[in-house]
């Protein structure tokens, strides 16, 4: 066993756990940073989008050296049947500015660079080391980790669970549920790479300017999900993720839906002649507000996706957990100031600090939407888009049909396909869950 | 080597501009040489090979080919020289001496060196092996000249430099070096890579004798004993001439057997991709490839192999390439003549009973009577 | 005793990609290891510092980045790191990286005792030459043992050692004296797993670090671009073979004998050949 003791260890090096241990170590805490990767993001999936804003209360001049692909100037949103997409694209020249607000980024390098400003702050970070068990006391306070590492036992005053979305400490200490398969998502994501003259040709970009597209419809085959499609400098991040107890009620395959979704006349052109590398899974939390745990406790506390903090409706996740990361660092500072012991008394400051911050308001704004679109997703993602597809084709194919004939036919088609009640009765739910 | 990773479209021209006019005392440095080989009164094949190369060579610079035999004084080193004059050798260059019975690096490195600064060659090329590996880096080092490892392909440019390409970055990409400045201009080849060239019977041409000038007080390193490699277990891979190779499509080593159940039905050599010597499925004398062997066989039947690069740049030069994997776009289709898509945990053992009736139809009644 | 062991940060080849068109290398997050041979020369020269007591020192010559390794090394046990990085030492072939190494050996032997034995790897994954171990014994004055596959005696007292050495055909076992050069045959052994007080203890070294100038190296001539003899003139992707490979139709035959027409259909004198062979097993 290790004698040193340390003011806290933060498990996992992701977003959530650079983020906590940055604050602390800059805060000038001892703490010890445990990742079973090889470095730092190398077990690490994302599509990925950064969100400035967030990163740059952590390091604020992140610009000058971070490795960021392309900031975000289009956005698509798009609503696909099997051979047609109806799109919705916001393009803006107002994201040219000169700190731009989002970033498309590959983890695996982002993390490595966070995870160096993590080590300046001061904090000693081990990767390739596995927490495998939580030590606690006669009490039931957590006062230390067991690693895979021969004499790997170190006390700290508090432990950051940082583990991610399947983080087995917690739920193996009975700290927290395990995430059911309803309130987590399955996504699949690969790496095409392409000469970066030819992804600005085909997403219509110039210099480092990037676009995201998002994607729905019978794309999930009915299954509540999300395609998504991002452009980095020389490569394509492409994915799509349905929740697992969709994917085991329908029995198909993610591996299954990405072939799908990548040889669908809308994205195949985009991909064409790419070489793919990186084929990755990964589970996103996607249960909201309701699906939320206990986020502290005696010695510990819970952040990131571990703590299912993640806004499915906006994809956003590594900013919940940047935030959430930070918020907890700062909780354990003001505790560790005042020179009181990490009791979860004390350690529910953290939970009061982050009721205040934006990630629990957006958090408890869209807390009926999982539970929305699950219900109804047949609709959403099988029904709809095909109904919508076919009333645009309706409406721009010139056939001599008069147009009153073909306005009727159109809604006709939808008014037979959900009834009018269902139509009133989706729309009022999403305006209630959005509210 | 000099390390393309530094910026190889770049370095192209900037380096290219480093150029100057030879030194003046390298000019008279001229002619091609071919370290000859022998390890225990054998020579290595890989040097007739190299014969063939240098050969190729010398005639496109007009300048003669001369072979280096180093070894022990009598019948076996004297031998070798004989048959390097078959091999197309022009003149021999020979250090006999009993100290130079068994390989030491002192003793061939001081051997070879020698001869070098006497006799003055502007390219001297040695087989990729053990030995030649040894003794080339201590050579070229001593002689402060420039050194290119494990060639694939060796030419003469316009301007009469020699240009040596080999695979770099585990062969997903070539690369051509040149040592502009310094001679002799220093290469390696591995075995196999160069085609072995035809033996022309033709009589004992001109041999010069250097001594080498050492006594065994001199020499640091003793060789206290040799194992040879026991006979059964030896793997003759590399010059088989038909060739099976299993890789991780067969899932388990017992799959394995029928990889070697063909092979010893086709009188071949059985082999393997990495994985399965990291698993160790396999022992590692048996891996095909980048860091395993290169094999040039008239047939090779790949099972359950991918076909990556590291793979590919072992199997490349084999005259009719076999497939058989599952998956259609499977990256050995793009470099094999014949493919086929089926499971080879079933087609192995149809294959093997096809071949054993076809290739020796009595076996069987043999065994019946 | 004292051991060094020379070891190179190098791109993990597996994920290194060629851009279709422009033949370029494509470096985009393509992650960096220590070269695999390496690691066998470590565990090798951890294996007799804990039999025979002494520190290991490991030196790199590389980018700033290079630490990485270094520091990784340290985690599996290694006593002390050196990275040896300078813009002078940028596009060095084998022969100034063997100048480069042979000055910081010297170095590190005047300032932390003089080598024992100093080991490589067999080869670099990158440079793939396995030409720098040699070259640096050369340089240095160090007898040489490439491709050993066993260190089989160390007599510290009497400064000799014996080892088996891999050479075609068989193995020699050769004894020689100390000071002298390894390098270490792979699958020879496993590298170890730090424990956690060694992955403490890396997390916060020091890596020494040292330019051309703090190395001692007194003609920056013979270092990197300028002091190699060898220039990379071309570099370019393999040909792609035109010629598709012919699949083979089995939908009326049994799949073995569809293959085997068709191999002698291709080359007739295949089977003739074949059968000679066959018969001699
Ligand atoms: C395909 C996909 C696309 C996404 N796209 C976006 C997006 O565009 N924008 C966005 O904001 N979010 C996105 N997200 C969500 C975002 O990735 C996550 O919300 C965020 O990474 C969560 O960070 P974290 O630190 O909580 O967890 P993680 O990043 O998962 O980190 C957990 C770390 O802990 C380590 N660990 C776990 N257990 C142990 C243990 N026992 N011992 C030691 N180490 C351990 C792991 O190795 C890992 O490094 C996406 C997610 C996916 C899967
Ligand atoms: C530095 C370096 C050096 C390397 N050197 C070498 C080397 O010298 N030699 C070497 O081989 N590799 C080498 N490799 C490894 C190489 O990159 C590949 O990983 C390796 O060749 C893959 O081996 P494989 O084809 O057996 O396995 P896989 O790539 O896993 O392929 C298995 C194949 O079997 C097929 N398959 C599955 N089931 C069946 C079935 N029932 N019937 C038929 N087919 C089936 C699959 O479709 C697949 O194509 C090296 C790698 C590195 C990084
Ligand atoms: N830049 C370097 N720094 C340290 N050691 C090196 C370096 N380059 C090569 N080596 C060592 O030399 C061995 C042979 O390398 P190579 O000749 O490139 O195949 C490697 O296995 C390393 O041990």
């Amino acid at each position: 066993m290790i004698e040193e003791k340390f003011d806290a260890i933060v498990v996992g090096a992701g977003m959530a756990g650079n983020a906590a241990t940055l604050t602390l170590a800059q805060r000038g805490l001892k703490v010890l940073q445990l990742e079973r990767g090889e470095y730092s993001g190398s077990k690490n999936v994302q599509g990925a989008i950064l969100y400035a804003d967030m990163l740059e209360k952590l390091v604020p001049d992140f610009r000058e050296d971070a490795p960021l692909e392309r900031h975000l100037v289009e956005q698509r949103f798009w609503m696909m049947d099997d051979n047609s997409h109806v799109g919705l694209h916001y393009r803006s020249e107002e994201f040219n500015e000169e700190k731009p607000n989002r970033y498309t980024i590959i983890r695996a390098q982002f993390d490595k660079w966070f995870s160096s400003k993590v080590k300046e702050a001061g904090a000693t970070v081990l990767c390739e080391t596995t927490v495998t068990e939580l030590i606690q006391d006669a009490y039931g306070r957590v006062i230390g980790v067991r690693t895979d590492r021969a004499g790997g036992q170190i006390h700290a005053d508090v432990v950051v669970l940082a583990e991610g979305v399947n983080g087995l400490l917690g739920t193996r200490a009975e700290l927290r549920p395990r995430p059911k398969p309803e309130n987590v998502a399955l996504a699949v994501k690969e790496m095409h790479f392409l000469p970066r003259e030819t992804i600005e040709a085909r997403f219509n970009l110039k210099g480092d300017e990037g676009v995201v597209i998002e994607a729905a419809g019978t794309i999930s085959r009915g299954m509540t999900g999300m395609g998504f499609i991002y452009a980095n400098k020389e490569c394509v991040s492409l994915g799509i993720g349905c929740l697992v107890s969709d994917f085991q009620k329908t029995g198909e395959t993610p591996y299954g839906l990405l072939e799908r979704f990548k040889s669908h006349p809308s994205v195949a052109p985009l991909i064409e002649g790419s070489e793919v590398k990186e084929y990755a899974a990964h589970l996103i939390p996607e249960g909201g507000f309701k699906a939320i745990p206990q986020l502290y406790g005696e010695g510990w506390v819970v952040v990131g996706d571990a703590a299912q903090l993640n806004n499915a409706i906006h994809r956003e996740g590594s900013n919940l957990a940047m935030t959430s990361g930070r918020i907890a660092a700062e909780a354990i500072f003001q505790i560790k100031s005042r020179r009181e012991p990490m009791t979860a008394k004390n350690l529910a400051l953290y939970k009061a600090m982050l009721d205040e911050s934006f990630v629990m308001k957006d958090m408890k704004k869209y807390k009926d939407m999982p539970a929305l679109m699950h219900i109804n997703s047949q609709n959403f993602f099988l029904t709809y888009p095909q109904l919508v597809s076919k009333a645009m084709q309706n409406f721009v194919r010139v056939d001599g049909t008069p147009k009153v004939e073909k306005e009727k036919r159109s809604l006709r088609a939808f008014v037979e396909a959900r009834s009018w009640l269902g139509l009133f009765g989706d729309a009022f739910r999403i305006a209630r869950a959005w509210r | 080597m000099s390390e393309p990773t530094k910026a190889p479209a770049a370095s192209a021209g900037s380096r290219a501009a480093t150029k100057k006019e030879l030194p003046e005392h390298f000019k008279s440095y001229k002619h091609v040489w071919v370290f000859i080989e022998q390890e225990r009164g054998q020579v290595h094949p890989v040097s007739w090979e190299l014969m063939g190369a240098g050969r190729k060579l010398a005639d496109k610079l007009n300048v003669e080919l001369a072979a280096v035999v180093i070894g022990p004084e009598g019948e076996s080193t004297a031998q070798a020289a004989a048959e390097a004059f078959c091999y197309g050798a022009d003149l021999a260059y020979m250090v006999a001496d009993p100290l130079l019975t068994d390989y030491r690096n002192e003793a061939y490195t001081k051997a070879l060196t020698d001869v070098v600064n006497t006799y003055q060659p502007e390219i001297l090329l040695l087989g990729a092996t053990t030995l030649g590996r040894d003794l080339a880096g201590s050579v070229a080092t001593t002689l402060l000249t420039g050194l290119t490892a494990d060639c694939t392909e060796l030419d003469v440019d316009t301007d009469g430099s020699l240009a040596a390409t080999r695979p770099t970055f585990g062969g997903s990409l070539l690369c051509t070096i040149y040592t502009l400045n310094y001679r002799p201009q220093m290469a390696t080849v591995r075995p196999r890579v160069m085609p072995m060239p035809e033996r022309v019977e033709h009589p004992v041409g001109r041999i010069i004798t250097h001594p080498l000038g050492l006594v065994e007080d001199d020499i640091v390193t003793k060789v206290l004993s040799f194992l040879p490699d026991r006979d059964s277990a030896k793997s003759n891979l590399a010059f088989a001439d038909v060739v099976v190779a299993g890789g991780l499509g067969l899932g388990s080593p017992e799959n394995f057997q029928l990889v070697r159940q063909l092979a010893s039905v086709l009188g071949a050599e059985y082999g393997c991709s990495r994985p399965l010597v990291q698993k160790g499925w396999v022992t590692s004398d048996r891996q095909i490839g980048q860091t395993g062997k290169t094999i040039r066989p008239k047939l090779y039947i790949a099972a359950g192999i991918s076909g990556a690069i590291q793979h590919r740049v072992g199997v490349e030069g084999s005259d009719l390439i076999v497939a058989i994997n599952t998956d259609k776009n499977a990256p050995i289709f793009e470099f094999a003549h014949v493919g086929i898509v089926t499971d080879a945990i079933r087609l192995l053992p149809a294959l093997t009973e096809a071949f054993r009736a076809r290739l020796s139809p009595h076996s069987r009644d043999r065994i019946a009577s | 005793m004292h051991i060094v062991v020379c070891i190179k940060q190098v791109p993990d080849s597996a994920q290194i990609r060629v851009h279709p068109v422009t033949n370029t290398i494509m470096r985009q997050g393509v992650p960096t290891i220590i070269n695999p041979y390496d690691l066998f020369a470590l565990e090798a020269a951890l294996a007799l510092r804990d039999q025979h007591g002494g520190e290991v020192t490991v030196l790199t010559m590389g980018p700033p980045s290079a630490a990485d390794s270094l520091r990784k090394a340290l985690t599996f046990g290694a006593d002390r790191a050196v990275l040896l990085t300078d813009r002078f030492f940028a596009g060095a072939d084998t022969l100034a990286t063997t100048y480069a190494l042979a000055t910081a050996i010297r170095k590190i032997g005047e300032t932390f005792g003089a080598p024992d034995l100093v080991f490589t790897g067999k080869q670099t994954i990158d440079g793939d030459t396995a030409q720098v171990g040699p070259g640096v014994a050369k340089r240095l004055g160090l007898l040489q043992l490439t491709y050993v596959a066993k260190i089989s005696a160390l007599d510290l007292d009497n400064k000799t050692i014996e080892a088996e050495r891999r050479s075609e055909g068989g193995v020699q076992i050769l004894q020689t004296r100390l000071p002298c050069l390894i390098t270490m045959l792979e699958a020879t052994n496993e590298i170890r797993r730090g424990g956690m007080a060694d992955a403490l203890r890396a997390a916060r070294a020091e890596v020494v670090t040292w330019s051309a100038k703090d190395a001692g190296v007194e003609d920056i001539t013979k270092c990197g671009l300028r002091g190699s003899p060898t220039i990379v003139k071309r570099v370019f992707a393999p040909q792609a073979r035109a010629e598709k490979a012919t699949m083979v139709d089995f939908s009326d035959t049994p799949p073995a004998d569809a293959l085997i027409a068709e191999l002698f259909k291709r080359q007739p004198k295949l089977e003739t050949e074949l059968a000679t062979l066959a018969r001699g097993y």
